[in-house]
């Protein structure tokens, strides 16, 4: 098995025996990205070789000083296009923010370089996180490593893409309505998108501010408790971030789920989900109650609802936290303007992509006078309403199992012209953002030669049992040890 | 305070003020708010609107706008949230300014207003707080005929409060009046340096006519670019009249917005009512709502220091002076504390407020100087007074002693040793200076015997001149009529 293939635990292991360097760790996954990069696109920009081993050498010399090794310290990985990083490009994959350079790293960012994590790259997205496919990037199209001819899901697609293809140990996320857990699901991976408030949004270039949250995308869940044990925490530099003590995710980690209560929302299984990924998912519930949990059915009667709620507030809120970008300070500037308000209009119809520019025209809309109460205001109401859902359900059940997404991952260009049809990918991740409470995707099978991802929901800021239960399934089920072939025609 | 020019109309007006709050650092961010300084020097990426960042509230920012709000007698909100504010301006780095709509922190408060022997109570819709914007300057005359435009951000950010008042004023001196007098309270328990010139202080006014007596609102104006108290009134003076002459003339009033050209000394359409900005107002997501719990409004409470009209009363009670005096000392806090720190060394507060009132404005204004930055301090006229009262000075050479002092900053007795002043009262000296000047104005003397009597103030005068204004002038009255009897 190659350096690159292997999870963080396995390597922090090696380090830590010395039976490998940080420079090698990093060496074997600069020549992975070299050897695949090229199908794949996961990447916006790669780091510089020389630095990335400078950086890996320093952390050899640190753990030889006799210094005690973080067990994300010397890993390789990736950060997705709208996590600021000091110095080094964060473009969002938008023509307008093409060659913004932050004076400043994202919380997340800064607490991975404290964990000595060493950044590979910068990893492609949907335009500004809006999208379900990451064809929405204004520079290229991501591959799934699972089949070249799919897209990689959305909008996080070129993370997921890049831990599925071994160009990254681990990879972080962002998450407003199913961008973490919806590409990890596609590509097979472990992707968690944490409560609202656990993780600090300071640095992450905003597309919904109530909704984003940053999250993890692994090659397992023990990762995936690792790098949110690194990155959670209250940030005073974020007014929503929560101000409580973070635990060592590890700790739940038992395997031992005898006992817990799950719930089956039976909303998630209705029309429009695939026949292979309702049996797939169905069979992992079932290892679930094999494995000792309570399994019931459940109602949430506003799930129908989410979806147009969230394109409503998403939308809203991005039609304001993108006004920014207008030429003025920074990013792209139209060449020919000679007045301001033509600046201002020019800069943005040529900056940003078809459906950054819809979701932009979406939310003004549903602000504006005469439309607000109707619009945003009845969405703000639905989204209480499926607040509420949860809540009951919680007071019955300590997690929720269902479908990651309705299908698989589609071919690229499939759904490229029906926005409606790329919105409806979201449908099962959605209701998740709008309560703000966590959810995980892993892998639980295949369904066409393609992966298909269990989600399992938890109570605000209950990533423990969330974890636990993710990990005991993985373990009996083993479908994270598959590695795909990076086959199929591009 | 009705105007009777307006006859028989009457205005109606209603002012937003924006003030500057003057915290250390920044609503939403560490930068300092000291006005001045290189262009974008104060400034990081919070308040560049950066991609990625967010705002942190500055608590200060809250604990001023309850002080403003008691001071103002409004009602504290116990739970107010922050909103955005969106429209598209280069000044503006987010593209919204963040601020608050529906929920503001302080509402329904009055203030009492008097001028011409009539009280009004003027009421306080709602004071809010948000965001300063930057400031443009323009290549050319304005931003539309400029070749190019420049932005300093270090405004950007500066915390303001916004204070609506209700359509409560009914003249342009009114409206003055008005400003002048929050300005005052504003000062007093400084919340702001309310300069204007500065910009720390700007008001819009909202305007209509009616006929007197009515209760229906006429259409409005808004007016803005208000950068003075005379802009302010001669600005509503001239709306005011000009909507008369459009009803008079069978017109309607236009909703509108307006600004006032101070050169022109008229106001000129800015943007009609179907040019208005929809700003989209929607809460501020990445602010959570604020909870303000009744200890911290009482703590506050406790705090305020006392307010110009409960200072005014006292003045008035304890050292028994003039509304006058009392309300143009009151009406600065600095000029209200100079009196009580005078008065703690020289009781007689109608003395000491003739001294602030007369001579010590009249140098201020002269020297365009803040009584702050003063160099005769209340310790230093008190002294003077006491001198006087002793007879080691005239009050007139009190007056030459106050000007140095004034403009040296050296104590009294000092001042008098340098240059000679101590007052003559020796009767020999004073009786030789009065023979000589009897001497030389027979003609004088003559009238005054002839019955008149205005003529020892002119012998006075005399003595007083060739004393080079150093004897005692009750002593040299006396003797003067005592050898004319
Ligand atoms: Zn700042």
């Amino acid at each position: 098995m190659e350096l690159y293939e292997k999870t963080i635990h396995e390597l922090h292991e090696l380090i830590e025996k010395k039976e490998i360097t940080g420079v090698e760790l990093n060496k074997s996954v600069y020549e992975r990205i070299a050897q695949v990069e090229e199908k794949i696109k996961a990447y916006v920009l790669t780091m510089d070789w020389e630095q990335v081993l400078q950086k890996a050498q320093a952390v050899d010399d640190m753990f030889a000083r006799g210094g005690k090794i973080h067990p994300l310290g010397g890993i390789p990985m990736a950060l997705k296009d709208n996590i600021c990083t000091k110095g080094v490009r964060t473009t969002c994959s938008s023509k307008i923010l093409e060659n913004f350079v932050p004076p400043y790293d994202a919380t997340v960012s800064q607490k991975l370089s404290e964990s000595h994590t060493i950044l590979v790259g910068k990893t492609n997205m949907d335009e500004f996180a809006m999208g379900s496919s990451t064809e929405n990037s204004a520079f290229s199209i991501t591959r799934n490593p699972w089949n070249l001819e799919c897209v990689p899901g959305g909008s996080s697609g070129g993370a997921a893409a890049s831990v599925a293809a071994d160009e990254a140990v681990f990879a972080l996320g962002s998450d407003t309505g199913g961008s973490i857990r919806q590409p990890a699901a596609f590509c097979g991976v472990v992707g968690l998108k944490p409560t609202y408030g656990l993780v600090s949004r300071y640095g992450l270039i905003a597309y919904a501010s109530s909704l984003d949250q940053i999250g993890p995308i692994t090659k397992d869940v023990t990762d995936c408790a690792l790098v949110l044990s690194a990155i959670a925490g209250h940030d005073p530099k974020d007014s929503t971030s929560v101000n409580k003590p973070v635990p060592d995710y590890r700790n739940f980690l038992t395997g031992e789920i005898k006992g817990m209560k799950i719930g089956i929302p039976r909303e998630y299984f209705g029309e429009g989900l695939d026949g292979g990924v309702r049996e797939k998912v169905l069979a992992a519930i079932g290892d679930l109650e094999k494995l000792g949990a309570e399994v019931e059915e459940v109602s949430m009667p506003h799930t129908e609802y989410a979806l147009p709620a969230y394109y409503l507030i998403a939308s809203a809120e991005a039609s304001s936290n993108l006004a920014r970008y207008d030429g003025v300070r920074y990013g792209y500037r139209s060449k020919d303007a000679s007045d301001i308000v033509t600046m201002f209009k020019k800069s943005r119809s040529e900056g940003f992509g078809s459906e950054v520019k819809r979701r932009i025209m979406l939310g003004t809309y549903a602000l504006s006078t005469g439309y607000y109460d109707a619009y945003y205001l009845k969405a703000l109401k639905v989204r209480t309403l499926v607040k509420g859902d949860f809540d009951r359900a919680f007071e019955k059940y300590d997690l929720l199992a269902a479908p990651t997404s309705p299908s698989v991952a589609f071919r690229t260009g499939e759904k490229r012209d029906d926005p409606l049809a790329m919105y409806m990918m979201d449908v099962c991740t959605i209701p998740i953002n709008l309560a703000g409470i966590p959810a995980i995707s892993l892998p639980c099978g295949f369904s066409e030669g393609l992966p298909v991802g269990l989600q399992l929901m938890g109570k605000a800021f209950g990533e423990g049992p969330l974890l636990k239960a993710a990990y005991a399934y993985e373990q009996s089920a083993g479908f994270h040890l598959a590695k795909p072939t990076l086959n199929g025609e591009v | 305070m009705t105007d009777m020019t307006f006859k028989p109309y009457e205005a109606v007006i209603g002012l937003e003020v924006h003030v500057e709050l003057k915290t250390r650092t920044k609503i939403f961010c560490d930068c300092i708010t000291e006005f001045g300084g290189e262009p974008n020097t104060h400034v990081c990426p919070v308040c560049l609107g950066l991609p990625g960042v967010l705002p942190v509230l500055n608590k200060d920012v809250v604990d001023y706008a309850i002080k403003a709000g008691l001071a103002l007698n409004c009602r504290i909100a116990e739970l107010s949230k922050f909103d955005r504010k969106n429209y598209y301006y280069p000044d503006l780095p987010k593209n919204f300014q963040t601020s608050q709509y529906d929920l503001p922190i302080c509402t329904g408060g009055y203030l009492d207003i008097e001028g011409d022997g009539i009280k009004r109570r003027v009421g306080i819709t709602r004071i809010h707080m948000e965001e300063d914007a930057g400031k443009l300057s323009h290549g050319g005359e304005t931003i539309s005929t400029s070749d190019y435009s420049l932005v300093d951000y270090n405004r950007s950010g500066v915390p303001l409060l916004e204070i609506v008042s209700a359509p409560d004023l009914r003249s342009p001196q009114e409206a003055r009046t008005y400003l002048e007098k929050l300005k005052g309270i504003l000062e007093y328990i400084e919340v702001s340096d309310c300069k204007m010139q500065e910009g720390s202080l700007r008001c819009d006014a909202n305007i209509s006519v009616r006929l007197q007596g009515s209760n229906f609102f006429g259409t409005r104006t808004e007016i803005k670019n208000l950068n003075s108290f005379r802009a302010l009134e001669r600005a509503l003076e001239f709306e005011v009249k000009r909507q008369i002459r459009v009803l008079e003339g069978g017109g309607t009033v236009v909703q509108e917005t307006r600004t006032w050209d101070e050169e022109e000394g008229s106001t000129l359409p800015l943007r009609s009512k179907e040019e208005a900005h929809d700003y989209r107002y929607f809460p501020e997501p990445d602010l959570v709502p604020l909870v303000i719990d009744r200890e911290w409004v009482e703590e506050i409470k406790k705090s305020l220091p006392e307010l110009p009209d409960a200072r005014k009363e006292r003045l008035i009670r304890e050292y028994g002076l003039p509304v006058y005096d009392a309300s143009v000392i009151t009406g600065s806090k600095a000029l209200a504390d100079y009196f009580d720190d005078c008065v703690k060394f020289y009781p007689e507060g109608k003395t000491v407020s003739n001294w602030l009132m007369g001579d010590l404005l009249r140098l201020l204004n002269a020297e365009n100087q803040d009584i702050k930055d003063c160099a005769l301090r209340p310790e230093m006229l008190a002294e003077m007074l006491h001198l006087i009262d002793r007879g080691t000075i005239s009050g007139k050479i009190a007056k030459t002693v106050f000007e140095v002092m004034f403009q040296t900053g050296k104590k009294p007795m000092e001042i008098i040793k340098e240059k000679g002043l101590v007052q003559i009262s020796d009767r020999g000296e004073i009786e030789a200076l009065v023979d000589r000047v009897l001497a030389e104005n027979p003609q004088s003397v003559e009238d005054y015997r002839s019955g008149k009597e205005k003529a020892i103030g002119f012998l006075v005068g005399q003595v007083m001149k060739l004393s080079q204004g150093k004897a005692n002038p009750g002593m040299v009255n006396d003797m003067l009529k005592d050898k004319l009897k």
